[in-house]
């Protein structure tokens, strides 16, 4: 089994009004120092065995469902579970 | 003509096309479920409003998985006429038959009110029964209306007059040059974010959107009447 952690973010181009508004909070709580808040999603994808190539796999159901990166861009990490 | 009203788990706008249609039009309708695999009988496929799926992940990206939407594919590809709104249009970019996305209402907020449309483009089978630039009043009600997309698809969504409808008073979602609904390059697929099914009776408010049912029920009985 492999645990595949991804990661779904709003492209650099696309303005994130949620994260804008949790990004005024913490400046009104005295967090002066934050510039910048984005809001992405994370998943966990627990995969089980497979001939396929992991990368090809995962990059196919990301640009299928899980991302649509006509907004969204992508990444991820792989971790071996037991 | 036939329509086809399409039924998601979540749907919640399908009763009302079907009102429009069966009660407003006297034309023929039926609901399809989403998983049936054959559109052949009809004639105009309706993707309604509504939170398919819950909304989960993103609006529309589940409901774009089942077995009916790759019948509507091949049915827009035969040039049939294919209307998406709300929901529905949402469901229709993450199908690909329409460009760009819907992101969260800039305010944040769930909109529910009657806005104001500009008819844009009323050369297409969704509007010819209007006046170009004219102004209707249609029901808006969404969280996710605000339209995006990258500046090239903007710019062929202008050249090709694929803006159809624009929001006339104050733009509610944010949406990108005030857009409220367009069409695909070939003119058969048209998405929007109001609700002309909402709008078809005065005693409602408003018969504004009636027009929108009425111009494709003409159109298919000048092409098909023998």
């Amino acid at each position: 089994m492999t645990k595949v952690k991804i990661y779904v973010t709003l492209r650099e181009s696309v303005l994130d009004p949620q994260g804008s508004a949790v990004q005024g909070s913490l400046v009104k709580m005295g967090y002066n120092e934050v510039q910048d808040i984005r809001i992405g999603k994370y998943l966990e994808v627990v995969i089980g065995d497979t001939e396929r190539d992991l990368d090809s796999l995962v990059k196919e159901m990301c640009e299928k469902l899980l991302a649509n990166t006509v907004i969204e861009d992508y990444r991820y990490e792989v971790e071996e579970a037991n | 003509m036939k329509f086809a009203v399409l039924v998601f788990p979540g749907s919640n706008c399908d009763v009302d096309m079907y009102h429009a249609i069966k009660d407003e039009l006297g034309e023929e309708v039926e609901y399809v479920w989403h998983d049936a695999t054959d559109l052949s009988e009809f004639d105009g496929v309706l993707v309604p409003g509504g939170f398919s799926y819950g909304d989960y992940l993103r609006c529309g990206a589940m409901a774009n998985q089942s077995n009916v939407m790759a019948e509507v594919k091949k049915f827009a590809e035969a040039g049939k006429p294919v209307l998406g709104v709300c929901n529905g249009f949402q469901i229709l970019t993450e199908a690909g038959l329409l460009p760009g996305a819907l992101l969260r209402n800039k305010n944040l907020k769930f909109m529910c009110r009657t806005v104001e449309l500009k008819v844009e483009n009323n050369d297409t089978l969704f509007t010819h029964q209007y006046e170009a630039g004219q102004i209707i009043n249609v029901p808006i009600a969404h969280g996710e209306g605000n339209y995006f997309c990258d500046d090239q698809t903007l710019a062929e969504l202008k050249a090709n007059n694929q803006i159809v409808f624009t929001y006339s008073g104050e733009n509610p979602n944010g949406s990108l040059e005030d857009i409220a609904g367009i069409i695909n390059e070939r003119g058969n697929v048209l998405g929007m974010m109001p609700h002309p099914e909402r709008a078809v009776d005065t005693l409602l408010g408003s018969d504004d959107g009636l027009k929108v049912f009425k111009s494709i029920v003409k159109m298919w009985r000048e092409s098909h009447v023998s």
